[in-house]
């Protein structure tokens, strides 16, 4: 019963791509996107939660004091170029452009987004150093829930960015890996645009 | 006289058949049952709009309660005096009624709702021709603080009010999630740390109602409850007076014992007073600082530098009202011993 | 640090039930620790049993092939339904208890507060997440896909991994009773009394990390019915054909995806405010303890009607087939379903009606929830409509199901009261509010999921389930809720609060006595109910259904042999209409061969959900007696597991045509031998899973 045209959300892989887990594919993916939109809640919830905290300093620094858009604005270009060329490796899969090509855009892709946790991290321990941590207020703690949790978001595509990777090395492109790359570029744009969020409303937010 | 009263009027035959026919169910009931009986306009008023829900509503549930069993009986497995309609699936006319009917109800009581949540609404100050009693309640693990910030006079374990006199309650809790409710009166309300919520009651008739806390929290919560005590103006002059004159200090040292984890009973032996069981007892404070309650909200643990003690109505940072005091000028020895039994005494009637 | 408590984090002896009596024995203390202990050992008993029987009958082999490893989505829901009723058991023997306790509980009692605070904690939360939530997955899971002529779920290994959590969850709420004690917060944790400040013991952790595991579970769970439903319904199945009950799973699913990341972000933040020393909701520092009551109840709100649509799901078919006609209104039906399913995301605030809001925002969230009113209302009247005409059999079924109706709308009238802010502020948080979710819950969620049970369970096992003793569980269930609960709506207004473990009020008394002979009734009914699966398991042989539609069945379940091949259907059917298998039988075509068998493909075994299961159970153990190593442990296998999972590719296996034809064959020759039965005879041994054709305005 293999249906000739796929249909799921994000970028379908067309005719050409056709096989025995075309069926499986329409249902994987399409899944996969319910549960990012089940994810996206989360975030909902503790982007409003961190709205209603924002007053809640205690004493202790504001949002103007914490944040600092200028790391935000690098951590910002590296996950957008991090997407752009996830689609680039993307199309690579579609238009069969070869293995290295596609490897090689994954690979920029997963040095990119790698950059970006490490830039976070990065930022993260010189807010400690300053004294910003969780404990001191409820508006850190808001914000220690909301932005870091993205981090480990990006931190687990990255983990299985690279088990696809070793995936590939073991069996080629077929189609589990295929399936495994749609529905991460999924996830991957899903957290592009999560951070867009933080960005304008913490970030851009805070420094407002 | 109060706005909520007249409100009342809106449903009074309802208020009468619910004010009669459930605690005649309830015979044999030694005390008061909250809101089955309410003492006051507030209450009264939930009451009537109780009993005026319950009506509309029967008039969906009944027919279902009735024809349920009727249909059940008439279309029987084995019957052949009925009709069969094994394809039937829709008749407009009867849809059309059975989404009507419930809309419309449910617009009248939407209709009510909406009015009836502003009347009653708790932040809502009640119209009367007195001024309000201003009393701010804490709530601690396990019991409650009724200060009288005008008085400078605090109380554990009952809350006195004079009766036909609206009381303006500012609450809030010194540990969790607490809810303050006097049934007999009227709403409850939750109370927050460093949060303020506001309620206003008010009794019209004299007598003692139990009041409690409602949200569990912890394992005295079922000891937390206290004796409202409706007594006439002179009374309440009499125990304010009394107050003042006898009450332990609230110190340092005094609210030390009384934030202490424990029931109203523990505090109460704690403080020194004498508990005469089943009652709930009476601790008075005198001496009570202005400007307490707000430091609860604002820090933790409470600094007594900036709280200074005052007496009486010595007072000048406290936004005290010129016009109520009580009975200041009333000669405090002369009532002294007996204010505790008069209030009582005069309540059991 | 010793070695000691590097291993065992803070868990020591004193965890243990009987501890607190040898330390300090009064004469309470030792009544709760027996009882305590007693709870405890059944427990250790149960799993000792549990374990000495299957290594005895030699069955760990055909348990681990057969059931944990299988990726069949009818084994998987019954899996699910045993935990809730094992579940089940143990909550009601704690409502028992607590209801015992309000009995004598004029100044006083048998229990200590904090275990009384454990028991109703234990009580809520097992009923919603370990009973009401698996049994609705259970059936669900078992149903559905036969419902829309599918092979299995979209994702079958998922299917097992929520499974694994759900155990996980529910054997972490029964280790707490070996190593103490839960926590005393109540199914809703409200912070900041869960707050490590004010309970410092390890039960509000057990609490956070068994409900954080359903909640995944029941996510993973909602993804895989809406998915299912969207993407594999046979062909001529539109949605418009859907059998009501799908429609109600597929409404409950989505829910389930929408509803639970709430819970996640409230059990999430409380435990960061626990563990990393947070202040999302603490009373110092700029907590906001209200920030919880909204996340929680914008979860808890949906998981209303999370837990009842698919038990007005189960009414609609029971309904349609015991009146032996169409379901009345069956568009209206689906369209009061989807209002039901929306409006519940839009009134979680009725829930803290007291808390300090102002009355435009009361009054407009009391309308919304009025609202939800109207289409429950109008489902009632159809359900009546559809025995309206009809010829009713009063099996045991359908007594739950017109049990529930009758019931179900004086919950709804209590429903309304509480909706009403002005006479919410004198019932809230009383008993009044107690009865009236029992009476939604009961009615609702307990009635439609053991209608579920009697209904399909022929289906599931190939033989009926005993008339005698399930007619004495359902009236004895009926009887029990309106003894224990009606004396409560009096309490409520007697200003009674919820979750008090003795009073000082007298006029209490007779109500809280007949309360407690209720909850000895319900004890009764459960007791009915196992004597009924014993009996029915005893006398299988009489009651066999194997042609697989004892009830003249509407829908495409009873199309197929009781109990169904694994892969459900030899060929998957053509829909033309709703009622499918009705049609069929009404066109004189049931039961055809096809002209062509096809090799089926179905999903391998796995032992992802064992692993998962078992990882999540130790990380969850694990946090809440902070024995950190293992919660490294059990994330790494965790992990580890899922990325060895992508490297898997043998996920299927194939069953030949020939295999199916020969199985379809011998169903079909059975099917010819059996006499079928009229609907009189429904009851009697001559049920063979037959029925004989329907005939427009018979009687039959």
């Amino acid at each position: 019963m293999s249906r000739t045209i796929t249909r799921h959300p994000g970028l379908n892989l067309g005719p050409a791509h056709d096989d025995d887990a075309t069926d499986v594919r329409e249902e994987l993916v399409f899944g996969f996107w319910v549960f990012m939109m089940s994810d996206l809640i989360i975030f909902g919830m503790l982007f409003a939660t961190y709205v209603t905290m924002l007053g809640a300093t205690a004493g202790g620094p504001t949002p103007h004091d914490v944040l600092d858009i200028r790391p935000a604005f690098t951590e910002t270009m590296l996950l957008l170029a991090s997407s752009f060329t996830f689609g680039m490796a993307s199309l690579a899969l579609k238009y069969r452009q070869g293995r290295r090509h596609l490897v090689g855009w994954l690979l920029v892709t997963l040095v990119l987004g790698l950059a970006f946790v490490g830039h976070e991290l990065h930022e993260f321990v010189s807010m400690f150093h300053a004294g910003y941590v969780p404990s001191r207020s409820g508006y850190l703690s808001s914000f220690f829930s909301l932005v870091p949790l993205h981090g480990l978001h990006v931190t687990f595509a990255s983990l299985w960015l690279i088990a696809i990777l070793f995936q590939i090395a073991v069996y080629g492109i077929d189609s589990q890996v295929k399936n495994g790359l749609l529905r991460l570029a999924i996830l991957w744009h899903f957290l592009d645009i999560v951070w867009i969020g933080i960005f304008s409303l913490v970030y851009l937010g805070g420094a407002a | 006289m109060t706005a909520v009263s007249q409100q009342q009027k809106h449903f009074p035959a309802l208020s009468a058949l619910g004010a009669c026919l459930l605690p005649a169910t309830l015979s044999g009931c030694s005390s008061a049952p909250g809101f089955l009986d309410p003492q006051g306009p507030i209450a009264r008023a939930q009451l009537g709009h109780f009993w005026f829900v319950v009506a509309m509503l029967a008039i969906v549930i009944l027919p279902v309660l009735v024809l349920t069993p009727l249909i059940l009986w008439r279309y029987r497995y084995g019957t052949s005096r009925a009709a069969y309609r094994p394809k039937w699936e829709l008749t407009l006319w009867l849809d059309i009624l059975i989404w009507g009917i419930p809309i419309l109800i449910v617009v009248i009581l939407s209709v009510v709702l909406w009015r009836q949540t502003h009347q009653l609404d708790p932040y809502r100050p009640l119209h009367s021709d007195q001024p309000p009693l201003e009393i701010q309640v804490v709530g601690y693990d396990w019991k409650w603080l009724f200060i009288y910030p005008e008085q400078h006079i605090a109380t554990l374990g009952q809350l006195i009010v004079p009766v036909g006199r609206p009381v303006a309650f500012d609450l809030t809790s010194a540990t969790v999630l607490q809810t303050f409710f006097i049934p007999a009166l009227g709403s409850q309300i939750d109370v927050m740390n460093r949060m303020q919520t506001t309620l206003h009651l008010l009794a019209d008739r004299e007598g003692e109602f139990e009041g409690r806390n409602m949200q569990y929290n912890g394992d005295g919560f079922h000891e937390q409850r206290f004796t409202a005590r409706a007594v006439n103006a002179q009374d309440f002059a009499r125990f304010v007076a009394d107050t003042r004159h006898e009450g332990i200090p609230l110190d340092q040292h005094n609210y030390r014992i009384l934030a202490r984890k424990g029931s109203t009973l523990e505090a109460a032996k704690a403080l020194g007073e004498s508990v005469t069981l089943p009652d709930d007892p009476l601790v008075r404070f005198s001496a009570v600082p202005d400007g307490l309650f707000d430091a609860i909200m604002r820090d933790a643990p409470l600094d007594w530098s900036e709280l200074s003690p005052t007496t009486g109505g010595s007072a000048t940072s406290a936004p005290a009202t010129p016009h109520d005091t009580g009975g200041e000028t009333s000669n405090p020895s002369a009532s002294a011993a007996s204010t505790t039994i008069t209030t009582q005494g005069e309540s059991a009637s | 640090m010793t070695v000691t408590e590097i291993l065992f984090g803070r868990l020591g002896w004193d965890a243990l039930p009987f501890w607190h009596m040898l330390q300090n024995p009064t004469f309470k203390s030792v009544i709760n620790d027996l009882i305590a202990s007693g709870a405890g050992l059944m427990v250790v008993l149960g799993a000792l049993v549990v374990v000495a029987g299957v290594s005895w009958l030699g069955k760990w082999g055909y348990l681990w092939r057969e059931w944990l490893t299988s990726p069949d989505h009818k084994r998987i829901g019954i899996m699910f339904i045993v935990i809730a009723l094992v579940m089940l058991a143990r909550a009601i023997v704690e409502a028992v208890f607590m209801r015992a306790q309000q009995a004598v509980g004029l100044n006083g009692g048998f229990l200590t507060a904090e275990h009384f605070g454990q028991l109703f904690t234990t009580h809520g939360t097992i009923m919603v997440f370990f009973m009401g939530m698996p049994f609705l997955t259970g059936v669900i899971n078992y149903v559905m896909p036969l419902q829309i002529g599918a092979r299995d779920l979209s994702f079958p290994v998922l299917n097992l991994v929520s499974l694994g959590l759900t155990a996980a969850g529910a054997a972490l709420v029964m280790v707490s009773l070996v190593l103490e004690p839960f926590s005393t917060g109540g199914w809703t944790g409200y912070a900041p009394f869960t707050e490590l400040s004010y309970n410092p013991g390890a039960g509000v952790d057990y609490w956070i990390w068994a409900v954080s595991l359903s909640t995944f579970s029941s996510t993973l769970s909602g993804i895989n019915f809406a998915v299912t439903i969207y993407k594999k319904r046979a062909p001529g199945m539109t949605l418009f054909r859907m059998p009501l009950f799908t429609w109600t799973a597929l409404c409950t699913a989505i829910l389930m995806i929408f509803g639970m990341p709430p819970l996640t972000v409230a059990t999430g933040l409380l435990a960061l405010d626990r563990y990393l020393d947070f202040h999302m909701f603490t009373t110092d520092l700029g907590g906001n303890m209200m920030n919880y009551v909204n996340l929680f109840w914008a979860f808890g709100h949906p998981e209303v009607y999370i837990l009842i649509l698919p038990a007005f799901g189960v009414f609609s078919e029971v309904f349609a087939t015991f009146s032996g006609k169409r379901l009345y209104g069956y568009t209206v039906l689906v369209m009061a379903t989807i209002c039901i399913a929306v409006l519940s995301f839009t009134v979680w605030l009725h829930h803290f009606f007291t808390m300090g809001q102002s009355a435009n925002v009361n009054a407009a969230f009391g309308i919304a929830t009025m609202l939800i009113g109207i289409p429950t209302g109008v489902k009632v009247y159809d359900w009546m409509l559809t025995m309206y005409r009809g010829r009713v059999r009063m099996s045991v079924p359908m007594i739950y199901a017109v049990g529930f109706i009758l019931l179900f709308v004086l919950g709804g009238m209590s429903g309304v009261i509480l909706a009403t802010p002005s006479v919410d502020y004198q019932v809230h948080n009383s008993l009044f509010l107690v009865a009236h979710f029992h009476n939604m819950l009961i009615p609702g969620v307990l009635f439609g999921m053991l209608a579920a049970v009697n209904y399909w369970f022929p289906k599931a096992f190939g033989f009926r389930l005993e008339e005698r003793w399930g007619r004495r569980a359902a009236w004895l269930w009926i009887l029990g809720f309106m003894l224990a609960f009606f004396p409560l709506y009096v309490l409520g207004m007697m200003g009674m609060p919820r979750r008090s473990v003795s009073f000082t009020n007298p006029a209490y008394l007779p109500w809280t006595v007949i309360a407690g002979i209720g909850a000895l009734v319900a004890l009764a009914a459960l007791a009915c109910l196992l004597l009924q699966l014993w009996v029915s398991v005893r006398d299988r042989d009489h009651n066999r259904v194997f042609a697989g539609d004892p009830w003249d069945g509407r829908s495409l379940e009873w199309a197929t042999s009781a109990p169904p091949p694994e892969y459900n259907f030899p060929v998957i059917p053509e829909i033309y209409g709703r009622d499918a298998f009705m049609l069929e039988k009404d066109g004189g075509t049931p039961f055809q061969a096809p002209t062509q068998y096809q090799d089926i493909v179905m999903p391998a075994n796995s032992a992802m959900g064992v692993i998962i299961g078992a990882a999540g159970f130790a990380a969850a153990f694990a946090l809440t007696w902070y024995m950190w190593w293992l919660v490294v442990l059990s994330a790494v296998v965790m992990i580890g597991a899922a990325i060895a999972r992508g490297f898997v590719r043998t996920t299927h296996y194939v069953i030949s045509a020939d295999e199916v034809r020969r199985t379809h064959e011998y169903w079909l020759r059975e099917v010819e031998a059996t006499t079928p039965i009229r609907r009189s005879q429904e009851q009697s041994g001559a049920n063979r899973g037959r029925a004989v054709p329907p005939v427009e305005g018979a009687v039959q």
